[in-house]
């Protein structure tokens, strides 16, 4: 549904975006993820029609960014990292306006309002003006102008950005509610964002690809060891060697009351170690394995220790 | 069409869902009405002494003595008003950032700047339209001629879209509006008084100069005198403003 190649953009001398190359999937959440600067907005800015790319390739929806801008504009819905609202017009004559601007016939413009404002949950607000409504609906507002015109290919430049947790969860959730029949590129910096409503990521960092695929490729690409971490009641120094003594560990680690037991790969020593604690009486709290966190793995690529 | 119909509207709105529109007009209308009131006091003055001597009488015209330094003094009211019409249409868009929603919709770019530029004639339109009414009591008391008041209005309202032009071109270079707005007074002001230039130049020079000057295509409108060429000179400055404001923002999204 979203096609780059090889996507290359300049602002005079600043390389913005370099050689850029991924696509999504149709019905599809794709995150487009990397550190402020990284280029995400360029990126989208480029998809959208709204920046030419200085060299490469881009269609979204089978239109060609470049050649049928226009086509392309009709077919998608945007968000902007800076909501494009006017002040002093009303929700709904706001929403009205977009919907002509986006060419929806004037028979079913109403109607086109109407459905957006449910979906997004305005209706409380409909009449308000803009400039009167808080943050969390001003978000709404933006995302709703980007449904106006029952895009295919949905592109949301940082959508919970400066709103508070409850409003955070309640945007994702809507954002996750429009999955399926749409195919939804969104940037963020927030990373446990993209674990809950993703399916796949994009990461730059300084307008390079560092990575890109599903999630759960993305981290078992990365995955070089396996190991668990427990928590134990009795964490003497005792029981660190105790622990390493079991036949296979390849690496042990104590922190406070969390011990972090490794192993190479392809073998499991859950059970060995269960046996132990209960043998020994360490008293076992948590354990849990120890996966390489999206987090550490999004460190690392940016720091571009595994640049794929 | 449509497209330039939605962007016409949305304009049209702004202005008089913000005091913008009320506060330009009224101030316009105030010193229109001021204007008015003192030429008309003055003739009034001339008539009684005309009364008197029949060798005023014979000069003794409403259509000069009123109307033509009317729509001059309406022409000056109108190049410190509409840079201040103009400023926003574009630096505001830009400052706000709601341009990116405008340039990601399928509408052109000529079609935003013909929208705009539409919206800013309507609110000169009704801004002239009302100072009609003054006129109304010279020809309830008095009895001036018709044709040459039309053709001062109509001059008012070709010089006041060739303003706007201009102002749209100095909204679209910058996102602050009282950047465009003193860009738009100071160029308006210079083609306004181009032809004092004209003066020390000679030859073609001084031709180029009296052409490209404002006032020398007013005055003959405000003496009723309806001549192609000016119409053709405030079209082409409109044009040449619309064209330029064009290749702005298109540069812009290149660079």
């Amino acid at each position: 549904m979203i096609e780059v190649e090889n996507l290359l953009k300049k602002y005079g001398e600043l390389v913005a975006v370099k050689d850029l190359s991924f696509s999504v999937e149709k019905g599809k959440i794709w995150g487009l993820l990397g550190p402020n600067a990284a280029g995400k907005t360029t990126t989208m800015r480029i998809l959208t029609g709204y920046l030419p790319a200085t060299d490469g390739k881009a269609s979204v929806a089978g239109y060609d960014v470049f050649k049928d801008a226009n086509a392309l504009k009709k077919t998608i819905g945007y968000l902007p990292e800076t909501l494009p609202l006017y002040p002093e017009m009303t929700v709904s004559s706001f929403l009205d306006f977009v919907a002509e601007i986006k060419q929806t016939p004037s028979s079913r413009r109403k109607e086109a309002v109407e459905k957006v404002i449910e979906i997004s949950g305005l209706k409380e607000v409909r009449g308000r003006l803009v400039k009167n409504i808080s943050r969390g609906f001003k978000q709404r507002v933006g995302i709703a102008q980007s449904l106006i015109n029952d895009p295919q290919v949905l592109i949301l430049d940082e959508p919970t950005i400066g709103l508070d947790p409850a409003q955070i969860i309640e945007i994702r959730k809507l954002i996750k509610s429009l999955k399926g029949e749409r195919t939804i590129l969104l940037s963020t910096h927030i990373l446990a964002e993209m674990t809950q409503i993703c399916d796949g990521a994009v990461i730059i960092n300084e307008g390079n690809l560092m990575a890109s695929g599903s999630l759960a490729d993305l981290t078992a690409s990365f995955k070089e060891k396996e190991g668990v971490v427990i928590k134990l009641r009795q964490h003497g120094k005792e029981v660190t060697s105790l622990l390493g003594k079991i036949p296979g560990v390849a690496k042990i680690s104590q922190e406070n009351d969390e011990f972090t037991i490794e192993w190479g790969k392809g073998k499991d020593l859950r059970d060995e170690i269960t046996r132990l604690i209960v043998d020994k009486e360490l008293g076992l709290i948590e354990m849990r394995p120890l996966a390489l966190n999206i987090e550490e793995l999004y460190l690392k690529i940016i720091s571009g220790g595994v640049a794929q | 069409m449509k497209n330039i119909w939605a962007i016409c509207k949305k304009e049209v709105k702004t202005y008089f869902t913000s005091p913008i529109a009320y506060v330009l007009i009224t101030v316009f209308l105030v010193l229109v009405g001021f204007f008015f009131y003192s030429l008309v006091w003055w003739f009034n003055n001339y008539s009684f002494q005309a009364a008197r001597d029949p060798a005023y009488l014979q000069q003794l015209n409403i259509n000069q003595m009123v109307f033509s330094p009317l729509f001059h003094n309406i022409s000056i009211i109108l190049l410190l008003t509409i840079p201040l019409l103009t400023m926003r249409l574009f630096a505001e868009e830009k400052k706000r950032q709601t341009d990116e929603l405008l340039y990601t919709s399928p509408i052109s770019v000529s079609q935003i700047i013909i929208g705009k530029y539409a919206a800013s004639l309507f609110v000169l339109l009704l801004m002239l339209l009302l100072t009609g009414i003054l006129s109304i009591f010279t020809f309830a008391y008095g009895n001036p001629e018709f044709v040459p008041i039309l053709n001062g209005y109509l001059g008012l309202f070709l010089m006041g879209a060739a303003f706007i032009a201009v102002g749209i071109f100095f909204s679209s270079l910058t996102e602050n509006q009282v950047v465009a707005a003193m860009l738009t007074f100071g160029a308006l002001l210079l083609f306004w008084i181009l032809n004092w230039a004209a003066g020390s130049a000679s030859g073609m020079w001084k031709d180029v100069l009296n052409y490209l000057s404002f006032f020398q295509h007013f005055d003959d409108l405000t003496r009723g005198i309806l001549d192609t060429t000016d119409i053709v000179y405030y079209a082409s400055f409109s044009f040449f403003g619309l064209f330029l404001t064009h290749s702005v923002i298109q540069s812009r999204r290149w660079r």
